[in-house]
């Protein structure tokens, strides 16, 4: 069981695939959800925690913004960048429409 | 020929003083490399003849007198999740395979300014997540010490290669214990420093607030020498502490006398019977050389796993989504953009990765967030905290550094859970963003090394290395 009450379901893990951008057929849908629910069914052991009053803690140490001076420095080499790239066009990266063609 | 020395400081002295040539520590090594790496498959990549015309142009500067570097033609093994410029950085991963980064990562350059010598870039568990290297997209690394068994992980590759002696030291990552455990496995030293101490940029980001780079070697000198090198405030890391790197080659000497030794007396279970045998032998150790042994409780401790793998995959799952086939890497072309995400991702992820994105998705979901993610946030305080008291009373901790020793092929690949648990004294560390070191120290079950661990707080890198000079002394009459 999760924290939540509820184990993970193979609707939830084709969910947060669809959500990670991640392609999973079927078979390994449920595959995962195996997986996954014997994991989370040890997270269980935090239920036992009082946590009221604890604050969360998200980075070791407190983070503070960085500022440098607003002077120009040198970047990458753009062409360089670009050659690393799967394809390119016009000194931009060139990726597939944004909408699919059949919508 | 003269004798190639062992280590990273008599190889720099020995070059510096010119009783050998960086060419003929390059050539030594690189031979070992062609002798045992088919068995071991440290490396994803050797970069034989760069090294070669790194170390030539280092015995030229020297022929001519120009200064050289505290570590010149000195051999270091950099894992392959540390951006290389222009030579190919993988992760380990199908989906960045070929790609050369832009630009070199920070803790790559300083050594290179210091006159090491890159051999090649190591094997890991695929965007260093995992606990044995299999789950490497190119194949495991196998344990210098006995072939059928894994040598740890995630910086398994790192870890071989040092044990392996294709190199005297090496660089790895360390976000949950993956420079601690492989350590521990291959009977090196690893070092974990301090959150914000070395610079993480130029490393590919798994867990951003755990993730710290730190160095493999056959001695704690050389890990402090290494971990000197490559700390200090670093502009382009925004976690990166303003202030210089401490000296610490020092402390490795200055011995325990005096010190408190923090003794976990609700250490969580699980460990090996030799392995708590060892343990209890560093303590002793220890004591023998001065320093007093203190009952402490980090309650909290038991809970430090589950916290860590919600934290570690809910960043995971956010650091990896630049991995789109748009800038770089693996691209699996499709209609439109969102079929050809979902298509390249799938197709360039291995199932340990894709576990850790849903993972890490589903506890920052919608309905989910506060009873996983803000729950872990808690949990991870909690520990912090226990920690703190327990450092009002002793200096540094000692722990086992991982519950067993280095396991076969295949026992644990496809059960997460057992996997994880190898993670169990090394993960608390991270979350804390404390410092923490793996010393060999004797055998355990099939011969094979055990790692003790010695656990610091912030910036507490110098008594850290003190016990770890301490324990290296006493561990030739270890078992």
């Amino acid at each position: 069981m999760s924290p939540s009450g509820t184990p993970i379901s193979a609707a939830d893990v084709a969910k947060v695939a669809r959500l990670a951008r991640l392609d999973i057929d079927e078979a390994n849908v449920v595959h995962f959800t195996e997986q996954l629910a014997k994991v989370m069914g040890h997270f269980s052991d935090i239920d036992a925690l009082d946590l009221s009053g604890v604050g969360p803690m998200t980075q070791p140490f407190p983070l503070v913004n960085v500022l440098r001076e607003d002077v120009e420095q040198p970047c990458l080499d753009t062409d360089e960048v670009l050659n690393a790239a799967p394809s390119s066009d016009q000194r931009r990266f060139r990726v597939p429409p944004i909408i699919g063609l059949d919508d | 020929m003269a004798t190639i020395p062992t280590t990273a400081s008599g190889i720099a002295a020995a070059i510096a003083s010119k009783q050998i040539t960086a060419r003929e520590v390059i050539d030594s090594y690189l031979a070992q490399i062609t002798a045992r790496e088919t068995d071991i498959h440290a490396f994803n990549l050797v970069t034989a003849d760069a090294a070669r015309a790194h170390a030539d142009a280092i015995d030229a500067d020297i022929a001519a007198g120009r200064p050289i570097g505290p570590l010149a033609g000195v051999p270091i093994a950099i894992k392959d999740n540390l951006c290389t410029h222009g030579v190919e950085t993988t992760c380990s991963s199908k989906i960045l395979e070929g790609w050369k980064p832009p630009y070199d990562a920070t803790v790559v350059s300083r050594l290179r300014d210091a006159g090491a010598i890159m051999v090649g870039k190591t094997n890991l568990d695929e965007f260093a997540m995992g606990s044995s290297t299999e789950n490497s997209a190119f194949g495991p690394t196998r344990n210098p010490l006995d072939t059928s068994r894994v040598p740890g992980g995630s910086s398994g590759g790192s870890a071989a290669a040092v044990a392996a002696g294709f190199a005297p030291v090496s660089l790895g990552s360390d976000t949950g214990g993956s420079i601690r455990q492989p350590a521990a496995m291959c009977g090196v030293v690893g070092v974990k420093p301090t959150y914000g101490l070395v610079s993480r940029y130029g490393l590919c980001a798994y867990a951003s607030s755990l993730d710290q780079v730190g160095p493999f070697a056959t001695t704690v000198a050389d890990a402090a020498l290494i971990t000197e090198a490559i700390a200090g405030h670093d502009a382009m890391d925004s976690t990166s502490i303003p202030q210089p790197a401490p000296a610490l080659v020092a402390s490795v000497s200055q011995g325990v006398a005096g010190m408190r030794i923090g003794r976990v007396t609700d250490l969580p279970a699980g460990a090996e019977p030799e392995v708590i045998a060892r343990l209890n032998e560093a303590f002793a150790a220890l004591e023998a050389a001065g320093a007093t042994i203190v009952d402490i409780t980090l309650p909290s401790l038991s809970y430090a796993l589950t916290a860590y793998y919600l934290i570690a995959p809910a960043e995971a799952s956010s650091n990896l989504a630049r991995y789109d086939g748009v800038r770089y890497g693996l691209r699996v072309n499709a209609v439109d953009t969102n079929s050809m995400y979902g298509a390249t991702r799938a197709a360039g992820f291995g199932d340990e990765v894709k576990r850790r994105i849903m993972l890490g998705t589903y506890a920052l979901s919608a309905g989910y967030y506060d009873a996983y993610y803000g729950k872990a946030l808690k949990v991870r305080r909690l520990i912090a905290e226990d920690f703190e008291r327990a450092y009002a009373q002793v200096d540094v901790i000692l722990t086992p550094t991982s519950p067993v020793v280095a396991f076969p092929f295949g026992d644990k690949v496809d059960d997460p859970m057992a996997m994880y648990l190898c993670d169990i004294y090394t993960i608390p560390t991270n979350l804390a963003g404390h410092p923490a070191m793996s010393v060999p120290f004797g055998t355990g079950a099939h011969g094979m090394p055990v790692g003790i661990q010695v656990l610091a707080p912030a910036l507490g890198e110098a008594p850290m290395f003190r016990v770890g000079g301490a324990l290296e002394n006493a561990a030739g009459g270890a078992k």
